[in-house]
């Protein structure tokens, strides 16, 4: 094992900020708030404002037992409620009802076929039976018939062991291939930097079409072609890498199958720390530690950042710090903008800038809004800048011998590091951003057994962060951090002098409804707000700004609905509830930090003194604030740097 | 009201003035008669009146299909109803001179039924006697560009009285008590269907006409709004009334460039003449109609993939509930009727329920169009009373089998429906009984099939056509129909296995229960329907790898009768592949067999020349069979 570089001046005081206070001291620590339910209520499609329908019951037979169920809710969602689990692939709740595959058919009395049950609703006095012989033997031949159509490598298949059609085949017990038939080879897309599609294995579910037209409203895959040569793809079979793909990853997310994936890149990183001439280090995004727990069996809505420290410093990286620490750090600089912009009255509403799939989004989508875009890096991207410049320079290692790790719940910060401009230590300045999933893999394969480790820390200084840094998890928390430092600011400033008092817990801005509005008082004046996470509630918000029908001060916009705990990164999952379960983990874990606003990050303070000046400074605009280009620009800007050469 | 009775007025004046004339020449200038050249035949009679100085005693109209597409480019001329059929340019003269100027019929192109007589009119045609024209009543009648013919013959009263005198629910009333069904394949009721949509309350409602025709060799829709687009017109007015719509969609295949360029013009006029757009006949309803023209995609025949069409999306159905009449286009509340069925909306509102219900059978009221194709003398358009046999459409008006043969089966509703075996002549066609049967109405498509025809063949054939229609969404359907082509395609090469026709049941009835849409469900239907009709020709395939039609290449080897073989090389000269020789032993034995018969025939008998086929290369084409002029080619 290679001796760890120790880094100079963390002192004991900042190490001890990153310490977890015991239960009842975090909560006495919440002053100024009311004790408010950090969880905000489950809703089952994330993206849709809950529509007020009056729940009319309806009485149901299910497999002989009396059911009772809400008017439009489907027979799936009855059955599977009084514990009768029909069997489903194209259905997933954080997509809806799409009805094709018909692996879900049951047995309604009186219907002259069998229906799809996701997408059949529920009426009164229905008597519906889920396993008759008929709906086993339709079930079965609708797997069968995928099984014909579909490669059989799963041995070699980034899914294997977790497919929902190998589930599906082992549900059903099928031990033999009746079927046979023809397949059409088409070639993988690697085009894109984030995300590969295998279309051999595409079962055509049409989830990644849902997902990417009505939710994330990209419109970049669709439907071509019919019959046996029907496909998913980007439009005129471009690749994705020459698409309008933003990178969100949302429809690697929901693949039942191997058919869309991230760009794997873990086994780099192997060879990284294997290289005895590379530092290498790691740096870890709070979305990731509430939910990288579910891969190793560990139930949903637990965060384990103690053992992930330990697993990471036990996988050889050099160093482990915490993407939390960059998230205070934009802080420091985002809430610096915003008041000089209401200050100077600049260009409003500010509109957060740390989720690279949304940036890409505005980019290409709305150029309209590229000023309104804040001009700071994302935390992955500022902890880049951070490492290999003052962090280099104190532990006296050149940039370029420093490997940069990133583990991220994004697909879309794999392209967001690989952006021409997002070098500003003078090399790249994060060398590999992994997904959770990824992650997972990487201590897997390092046979590390998560559940059982014990907690361990971030190193410090680059380790320590607040319970502010940790909210940037979820769709919301950018919005509150930047509000509880920003009301602490104002208040000192009317104060005039140096006591807190700061709201601490702006409640009215969680939530995972899609699109939420609030009025926040700061020093007097009201200060409106807006959250929007899902590329089709941003494009909502955002086209309600542009018509002029809402004006705000600030915006936060999340590319994946949730926020990036629900990111394109992030193990995959079925459960309706698993949004609500990785936030109330994000939350828990707020409450749990003994620092709960940026700016009292000491570690911060400490490199803003020995290193960037204060917010805003030159220094800090070199490394910590970036510019954008409409996709028109950088192309043109792309083919004039291609004529130059 | 003045901006109401003006254009009727404009209307009837114009009717008024239109010159008295002695003659009316109809010149079919429907798609099939467009394609045997019927331009030119018009342009030759225009030409040829100017000539013989008769142009202004006679009108010339061309019109919609008349509906014997196989005898055309056809010429009608009245008052005598006079058919001429397969016109030439280079005939017109004689028709102009002796027809027109001196009053005698041109006798040899005039039509003559199966036993020779002359017909000397229209009505006489055995073609045309059994045919009740309700849906077709103006098609090869007026010319379908001139909205004042139309109006001449009732035209837009319907759509008046209802505006006039009815409210909503009488009309829905009336149409539920016609009896009429959706003519374009499942036959649900279409009173019932208006009166879902009428119910539902909503700020905006649609009437879509489904003119997406697209069964192989079905063309009535396409010749009624070739014919008469009025009455469509018309009739989606009268249903945008009924449910409260006041926007109308017409969505027409592409393929049809004729069909929409009569459309267009039709909108453009009915706009003219006040009876499209806004306040119609005073009444203060508005409704107007705008064409979607769709991209060839035969499962946009589904209502849903329909709507998803119009709206621009890709074409790919969703599943139902909701419904269009809850939830269609946009998301509003929609009627989707096809062509037919719109068709024989004004003349229910004209001549009452009563009137259409007593034409057709108990379930199944009024006349159904038949586009009746394949191996039948009399290839077109039929329109009859519901509940007509097989046998009479297929002999009385279709002129039975060519060259004699036998009939072996029909297939009724294109791709989606089976096939009709010939024990089952006799019943009537009527929804139920097809459905019974294991056939469906469909969109009328009849092809009939001859003793030649290979079931199995038929059945590959259209269920090559539903795959690759199928638009790939639900699994049963995409992979599903792949699979039983695959196992088609094996027994039609003579690669059957046992238990293929088992599993092309087994699976054909999984598809039809569990298929997200109509297409998927009822794909499996020409397989299962020729399993269940002609098992044993399935059976001949793959155990005895014989096509007893003697279709089915791969399994098809023809040999030379030696006794019937003149040695004259013409079959050898047609092959491809250089299989055919002359076979010198079998020649020589013949030629000493007739030596032993002894005397001057052995000498001649010498001089035979016998040809054989080497089947190791023969391909099974059968140009051998063509070429040959003595049947010494036999099927083996």
């Amino acid at each position: 094992m290679r001796e760890r570089v120790p880094f100079p001046g963390g002192g004991e005081e900042v190490k001890a900020m990153n310490t977890a206070l015991p239960q009842k001291q975090a909560e006495a620590h919440s002053t100024g708030a009311p004790e408010q339910a950090p969880a905000p209520a489950p809703a089952s499609t994330p993206v849709v404002a809950p529509s007020p329908a009056p729940a009319k019951v309806v009485r149901l037979t299910i497999d002989g037992q009396e059911v009772e169920a809400r008017e439009g809710e489907t027979v799936l969602d009855a059955a599977r409620r009084v514990g009768r689990d029909i069997p489903t692939l194209c259905y997933h709740p954080a997509v809806g009802r799409i009805g094709s595959c018909r692996v879900c058919v049951v047995e309604i009395e009186g219907a002259r076929n069998l229906p799809a049950s996701c997408v059949t609703p529920v009426a009164q006095g229905m008597v519906v039976h889920t396993n008759t012989p008929a709906v086993r033997e339709a079930r079965r031949t609708v797997v069968e018939l995928l099984l014909a159509a579909h490669p059989h490598d799963c041995l070699k298949c980034e899914r294997n062991g977790r497919c929902e059609l190998q589930n599906l085949a082992m549900r059903l017990g099928i031990r033999t291939a009746r079927f046979n038939r023809e397949r059409e080879h088409r070639e993988p897309d690697a085009s894109s930097p984030a995300l590969v599609r295998q279309p051999d294995k595409c079962v055509l579910c049409g989830r990644c079409v849902k997902v990417c037209n009505e939710i994330q409203a990209t419109g970049v895959l669709g439907f071509a072609y019919r019959g046996t040569r029907s496909c998913v793809t980007p439009m005129f079979e471009h690749g994705l890498g020459e698409s309008k793909c933003v990178s969100c990853g949302q429809c690697a997310k929901v693949c039942p199958v191997g058919a869309i994936s991230e760009k794997e890149e873990w086994e780099r990183v192997l060879d990284a720390i294997a290289d005895p001439n590379l530092h290498v280090v790691i740096q870890v995004a709070p979305a990731v530690r509430a939910a990288i727990g579910e891969e190793f069996g560990i139930p949903a809505g637990t965060a384990v950042t103690g053992k992930l420290a330990t697993a990471l410093h036990r996988l050889g990286f050099d160093a482990v710090f915490d993407t939390q620490f960059t998230a205070d750090l934009t802080i420091m600089e985002e809430g610096h903008e915003l008041l000089e912009r209401m200050k100077s009255k600049g260009r409003l509403p500010l509109i957060t800038s740390c989720s690279p799939g949304w940036v890409r989004f505005c980019e290409t989508f709305f150029p309209d809004f590229l000023e309104n875009l804040s001009s700071c890096k994302s935390p992955q991207q500022m902890m880049g800048a951070v490492i290999k410049t003052y962090y280099a320079k104190k532990a006296g290692i050149a940039p370029d011998k420093i490997f940069s790790v990133s583990a991220m719940p994004c697909t879309a910060k794999k392209y967001e590091c690989a952006r021409p401009e997002m070098n500003a230590s003078g090399v790249r300045d994060v060398d590999v951003a992994l997904t959770t999933r990824e992650l997972a893999r990487l201590i897997k394969a390092a046979g590390i057994d998560l559940a059982s480790l014990p907690d361990g820390e971030f190193d410090p200084p680059l380790g320590i962060s607040t319970g502010a840094g940790t909210i940037f998890g979820v769709t919301g928390g950018v919005m509150e951090a930047a509000l509880r430092t920003v009301s602490e600011v104002v208040a000192k400033r009317s104060a005039g002098k140096a006591a807190g008092g700061g709201k601490l817990e702006f409640v009215e801005v969680r939530g995972l409804e899609g699109i939420r509005e609030a009025v926040v008082d700061l020093g007097g004046q009201q200060v409106r707000v807006a959250v929007a996470s899902g590329l089709g509630n941003a494009a909502r918000l955002l086209q309600r700004i542009r018509d002029g029908k809402a004006s705000y001060h600030f915006v936060e916009i999340m590319a994946c609905p949730g926020g990036c705990i629900e990111g394109g990164g992030q193990p995959r999952s079925g459960d309706p509830e698993i949004a609500a379960k990785r936030a109330s983990a994000v939350y828990a874990e707020d409450r749990r930090m003994k620092a709960r606003r940026s700016h009292e990050n000491l570690a911060v303070r400490r490199l803003y003194e020995e290193f960037l000046g204060e917010p805003g400074s030159e220094v800090a605009h070199r490394l910590l604030h970036t510019t954008y280009h409409s996709v028109e620009e950088a192309a043109q800007v792309a083919s004039a740097r291609k004529e130059a050469m | 009201m003045t901006g109401v009775s003006e254009p009727t007025n404009t209307v009837r004046s114009e009717r008024m003035m239109s010159p008295f004339c002695r003659a009316h020449i109809l010149v079919c200038a429907g798609a099939g008669c467009v394609s045997s050249g019927c331009q030119a035949v018009y342009e030759a009679l225009m030409s040829n009146l100017e000539t013989e100085g008769v142009l202004g005693e006679v009108k010339v109209i061309q019109t919609g299909c008349v509906g014997s597409c196989d005898l055309g480019p056809v010429v009608v001329v009245y008052p005598e109803g006079t058919f001429y059929q397969r016109v030439r340019p280079e005939d017109v003269p004689e028709i102009v001179r002796e027809h027109i100027v001196k009053g005698r019929p041109v006798e040899r192109l005039l039509h003559r039924s199966a036993d020779g007589t002359l017909a000397p009119n229209l009505a006489s045609i055995d073609f045309f006697k059994k045919q009740v024209k309700v849906v077709l009543r103006n098609c090869g009648v007026i010319d379908p560009e001139n909205i004042n013919e139309y109006v001449a013959r009732d035209g837009y009263e319907a759509l008046a009285r209802v505006l006039t005198d009815m409210e909503p629910r009488e009309v829905i009333d009336i149409v539920k008590r016609s009896g009429l069904r959706g003519r374009g394949g499942a036959g649900f009721p279409t009173g019932l269907k208006w009166e879902f949509a009428a119910r539902v309350r909503a700020d905006q409602k649609y009437v879509v006409c489904n003119a997406d025709e697209g069964d192989p060799g079905a063309f009535m829709d396409r010749s009624v709004l070739e014919g008469d687009p009025h009455s469509v017109i018309e009739a989606m007015a009268i249903a945008g009334y009924a449910i409260g719509a006041n926007q109308g969609y017409v969505y027409v295949r592409a393929e049809y460039p004729l069909a929409v360029a009569r459309l267009s013009h039709a909108i453009r006029q009915a706009r003219e003449f006040g009876v499209l757009g806004e306040n119609l006949f005073g009444s203060g309803f508005d409704f107007d109609v705008e064409i979607r023209v769709g991209a060839g995609a035969f499962v946009c025949g589904e209502e849903t993939a329909l709507l998803a069409s119009v709206e621009g999306k890709r074409g790919m159905p969703r599943p139902k509930p909701p419904f269009p009449a809850n939830e269609g286009l946009w998301a509003k509340p929609t009627v989707i009727n096809n062509v037919e069925t719109l068709a024989n909306i004004p003349p229910i509102i004209l001549r009452g329920p009563e009137w259409f219900a007593s034409i057709g059978t108990e379930k199944s009221k009024g006349t159904k169009v038949f586009a009746l194709a394949g191996k039948i003398n009399n290839t077109g358009l039929v329109e009859v009373p519901m509940g007509t046999t097989l046998r009479e459409i297929v002999y009385e008006i279709g002129g039975g089998i060519p060259g004699g043969k036998a009939f072996k089966a029909a297939q009724t509703g294109g791709p989606s429906g089976g096939c009709i075996p010939a024990a089952f002549l006799d019943t009537p066609m009527e929804y139920d009984t097809l459905v019974k049967l294991g056939a469906m109405m469909g969109s009328g498509g009849l092809i009939i099939m001859d003793e030649d025809t290979c079931m199995v063949d038929i059945a590959r054939f259209f269920l090559q056509f539903t795959q690759d229609e199928s638009c790939g969404k639900c699994v049963p359907c995409r992979e599903g129909t792949k699979v039983m082509l695959d196992i088609l395609t094996r027994i039609t090469e003579g690669k059957g296995q046992p238990g293929d026709i088992e599993t092309l049941e087994a699976l054909g009835n999984t598809i039809k229960n569990t298929a997200l849409c109509g297409l998927g469900q009822t794909a499996p239907n020409p397989v299962l329907s020729t399993i269940r009709y002609f098992r044993d020709e399935y059976e001949a395939h793959i155990y005895e790898k014989r096509c007893p039609a003697g279709v089915c290449k791969a399994l098809t080897r023809y040999r030379i009768d030696a006794d019937k073989c003149r040695g004259c090389g013409l079959c050898a000269k047609a092959c491809p592949v250089g299989a055919i020789s002359l076979a010198e032993a079998e020649a020589e034995e013949t030629a000493a067999k007739a030596a032993s018969a002894g005397g001057a025939a052995a000498g001649h008998a010498r001089k035979r020349r016998v040809y054989a086929i080497n089947t190791d290369l023969c391909q099974g084409c059968g140009a051998c069979a063509s070429a040959c002029r003595f049947q010494a080619v036999v099927k083996r």
